[in-house]
């Protein structure tokens, strides 16, 4: 429990370049939290952006104060999450992409209530969860690689390379200590790790709204190394 | 044991199980009908993994949700986030 006994919620932005997008995702963070009555902190972390996104970070922490945005520059890239929760004095942790593509919704917190689960996933796969802004090929891919997850890796959970969820601060930290890969290999790794750790998992169905799917194809290159991490995952855990 | 180690064992099991059945010396041969259908089985198996795995993706792909109204409150939101924060000073 935080301190005062009631939950907070810590979310974790990594950014780069969403100068435009940055604002938006806090605004709405915040509408969300306030209107439901919970504690929270937004860490936003920038990987020296040059579009200005750490002055428009800066001007919402004056705004919003600086006990509800956090701001944090890590040296090394790759090093977001690791940054952010030293930052985090929330019990729960929060992680979504700071691009307006994750939805943001309350859902995560009233499942959590529901179960008590250690880990709340988003899933586009099942329920009303879905896409917006794909064309059948990319459709076609995600289900197609998602199918072969689940029959190697029996993760026990339907959508493992969504990037939005909420974590037990404690089962957060003793995830990143364990696990290697990056990326959103790493996003499988958690799941998988976790699951064998014995956290209980629980999904909520999210939107993914995508809308930069138009400036950045899904290259051939990105599959061989999706199938790469896939395969050391099938290895190693 | 990793999933791969889990996969071989598991390989390695009903293969030796096969194999004993199927490729036995002729004097502790099963019956002539089993051996005939045991002996392709692995290939039917395979097959029939193919197809099941067709059926789901495409299945899956057909049933994929399109969230129309996800976007669409998105944007609303956006344009309200954008006066809001306009009023409370902040320079975009």
């Amino acid at each position: 429990m935080a301190a005062g006994g009631a939950d907070k919620f810590s979310v974790l932005l990594p950014t780069y370049n969403e100068r435009e997008n940055l604002p938006l995702v806090v605004w709405l963070l915040a509408r969300t939290f306030r209107e439901s009555g919970n504690n929270f902190e937004i860490i936003i972390i920038d990987d020296g952006s040059p579009d200005g996104t750490q002055e428009i970070a800066e001007q919402l922490e004056k705004i919003y104060g600086s006990d509800k945005i956090i701001i944090s520059l890590p040296f090394l890239s790759g090093t977001a999450y690791i940054h952010g929760m030293k930052h985090a004095t929330g019990n729960f942790i929060v992680i979504m992409d700071a691009d307006l593509s994750h939805h943001v919704s309350l859902y995560f917190v009233l499942k959590q209530k529901e179960g008590n689960f250690d880990i709340v996933s988003g899933t586009r796969y099942k329920g009303n969860g879905g896409v917006y802004g794909w064309d059948l090929k990319r459709k076609l891919i995600s289900r197609g690689a998602n199918f072969i997850t689940q029959v190697l890796l029996r993760p026990g959970a339907s959508d493992l390379t969504g990037s939005f969820r909420l974590y037990r601060k404690e089962v957060l930290q003793k995830l990143m200590e364990k696990c290697v890969s990056k990326g959103y290999v790493f996003q499988m790794e958690m799941i998988v790790r976790a699951r064998q750790l014995g956290y209980t998992i629980g999904e909520v169905p999210i939107s993914f709204v995508d809308r930069v799917y138009g400036e950045s194809k899904l290259g051939g290159n990105e599959i061989v190394s999706f199938l790469k991490g896939l395969l050391t995952l099938f290895a190693t855990t | 044991m990793t999933k791969l180690r889990q996969w071989l064992c598991g390989l390695a099991l009903l293969g030796s199980a096969w194999a004993a059945l199927a490729l036995a010396p002729p004097r502790l041969q099963l019956s002539d009908p089993y051996r005939q259908a045991l002996l392709p089985l692995p290939v039917y198996l395979l097959v029939a993994f193919g197809c099941y795995s067709l059926a789901t993706v495409g299945y899956r792909l057909a049933t994929f949700n399109d969230c129309e109204e996800a976007a669409a409150e998105l944007q609303e939101h956006i344009s309200a986030a954008r006066a809001d924060l306009r009023r409370r000073g902040l320079r975009f």
